[in-house]
């Protein structure tokens, strides 16, 4: 099969994402949104409290024709004129990711068009080439936070040279929101929930912890994060006053709780800035959707001298057209096609943008 | 012409046609590598069959039963390459697959069809022979069981011969589909036979960590 690179700088690229509960087809043409067509589980992973993998793949496999029929119209595009099919081939979970592989594989064969297996993460980062802030300055501090992931990354190029400074050792900041809301009473997911409860709670109420942020953990965990720990703090806060009888004080434990998340994630990002002696902070991921995030990030880049994109957030959350655009910039860059080899590879670290 | 594809065990691509036989036949017997070797092994057969995508008229799929992680792979890229390719998707039961081959290789009479499931279990059909079409008649839909409870699960056990295959032909497949196509027989369901729910459990509430 063909695995050069279309010789074009604008090249219209179809992308396929499964690597949690959301099927994402996108379509681009170069930096330029076409269709992003998104078809989530979430609602059958609800009462289960979080994403149970093997519903999210089953989910997939009936979502996935019926949301390139949709984008395929959306886009307004045949199949036939496509330049390239770009997939997600990790980091993510196995089963879901092998859908999207599956499909990517036999759709490129069917239409000899270039495959190319692209990172998840770097999609993510990726995708604010679709927004209308302009090309991204490189380089750039990128913070990705999701139900599933926590990195902080240094992105000197992004097709070419992107660096893990630190990420979660434990939850993601998403699970955590989502296991804290279900401490609270309050349902999955998480996020907008603490996010609606949080509106008329004192965020100074409660001075939960900052995991990773003492002078011995950032010896070795300088950029890294944890939220294990302060779930478990709230836990014990919210018994605590539970045993006494009173009425549990939900919007002031939600505010304190998403302030102990967003102060940390926020303060790291930007302590990175300053350490990289970069002046640009990009995020992206599902949690971006939360306020607080979005308000406290304006705040401190701001007061800091550092420039903050962020991407519309139907292209934080994950999305086909992300990894699309990805694939499109790999084409632009005169990148070879994957091999048809590759697998799904459920921890593919992010300094490998293209598998 | 048909493509077909069986991820139900290892991952088996051919290219069928109703007169000439299987035309080309690719397989990787390894069950833990679907989504690694699915597009070469297509596009292996695509070239050894020397045929045009506009050629075929079909994409034959195993539906299973099988493993979901793997059969799952081959139900998409099955899927994906219909929709590229803009021909009819033409499910079938990977159990039939089996006992088609049996009896097109001079079979006969009952058969027990027994392919492995994990977790200590199996997935198992019986039939009775062939009919005049040579199409396998099912005495069941396709379960799944314990090893050891399946003689005294299927009726007459003693009676059929027992086929423990560990690999399902998507040749086989698509020479099924394309013999109930030819008589006008309903193919297989669009949904995958897992015969498993997911495994999960509700959660009971926060456990108290003070």
């Amino acid at each position: 099969m063909n695995m050069s690179a279309p010789l074009v700088s604008a090249p219209l690229v179809l992308g396929i994402e499964t690597s949690c509960d959301e099927t994402g087809i996108g379509i681009v043409r170069g930096n330029t949104l076409l269709a992003n067509v998104i078809a989530s589980s979430m609602d059958e992973h609800a009462r289960y409290g979080g994403v149970v993998p093997e519903i999210a793949a089953r989910a997939h496999l009936e979502a996935l024709t019926p949301a390139l029929t949709a984008a395929l119209a959306e886009a307004g595009v045949a199949l036939h004129e496509l330049d390239a099919i770009a997939v997600t081939s990790g980091p993510g979970l196995s089963g879901a990711l092998m859908v999207g592989v599956g499909a990517a594989k036999a759709l490129s064969v069917a239409l000899d068009k270039p495959l190319y297996a692209v990172n998840h993460l770097v999609g993510h980062v990726g995708a604010d080439v679709l927004s209308e802030s302009g090309p991204i300055d490189y380089p750039t501090v990128a913070l990705l936070v999701s139900g599933g992931h926590t990195s902080l990354l240094l992105v000197r190029d992004l097709v070419s040279d992107v660096e893990l400074l630190g990420e979660t050792i434990d939850d993601a900041a998403g699970e955590a929101f989502d296991k804290v809301a279900r401490l609270l009473g309050l349902p999955y997911p998480g996020g907008p929930e603490i996010d609606r409860a949080a509106i008329d709670g004192d965020p100074t109420a409660i001075r939960f912890p900052r995991g990773l942020s003492l002078p011995k953990d950032l010896e070795k965990h300088r950029y890294d994060f944890s939220f294990s720990g302060l779930k478990t703090s709230v836990a014990r806060w919210v018994e605590q006053y539970r045993d006494t009888g009173a009425e549990l004080p939900v919007a002031d434990v939600a505010a304190s709780f998403r302030e102990a998340v967003v102060d940390v994630l926020l303060t790291k990002a930007i302590a990175a800035c300053h350490a990289h002696g970069v002046p640009r902070l990009l995020l992206g991921g599902g949690v971006v959707a939360n306020a607080r995030v979005r308000q406290l990030a304006e705040v401190r880049c701001a007061a800091n001298g550092i420039q903050l994109r962020i991407p519309p957030l139907s292209l934080c959350t994950d999305n086909g057209a992300m990894i699309a655009a990805l694939g499109a910039q790999l084409i632009a860059a005169g990148h070879a096609a994957s091999h048809l080899s590759f697998g799904a590879d459920s921890t593919l670290p992010v300094t490998q943008i293209q598998a | 012409m048909l493509l077909s594809i069986d991820t139900s065990a290892g991952t088996s691509v051919a290219v069928v046609d109703r007169d000439r036989g299987i035309l080309a036949e690719y397989a990787e017997a390894d069950t833990r590598r679907h989504a690694e070797v699915i597009g070469d092994l297509i596009l292996a057969c695509m070239s050894e069959a020397d045929l045009a995508v506009t050629a075929l008229s079909g994409v034959a799929i195993g539906m299973g039963p099988g493993p979901f992680t793997g059969l799952r792979v081959g139900i998409a890229a099955g899927q994906a390459f219909a929709f590229g390719a803009g021909k009819p998707v033409v499910p079938v039961i990977s159990h039939d697959a089996i006992a088609f081959g049996h009896y097109a290789a001079g079979g006969t009479g009952p058969l027990l069809v027994v392919t492995d499931a994990r977790r200590r279990e199996v997935y198992w059909s019986t039939y009775r022979g062939a009919d005049a079409a040579g199409l396998p008649e099912r005495v069941d839909l396709p379960g799944l069981i314990r090893p050891d409870d399946l003689p005294s699960a299927v009726a007459d056990y003693e009676h059929y011969v027992r086929l423990d295959a560990d690999m399902v032909s998507a040749g086989a497949a698509g020479m099924l589909a394309e013999t109930l196509f030819l008589h006008k027989r309903p193919f297989a369901g669009a949904e995958p036979l897992y015969l498993r729910s997911p495994d999960v459990t509700l959660p009971a509430g926060p456990k108290r960590v003070s």
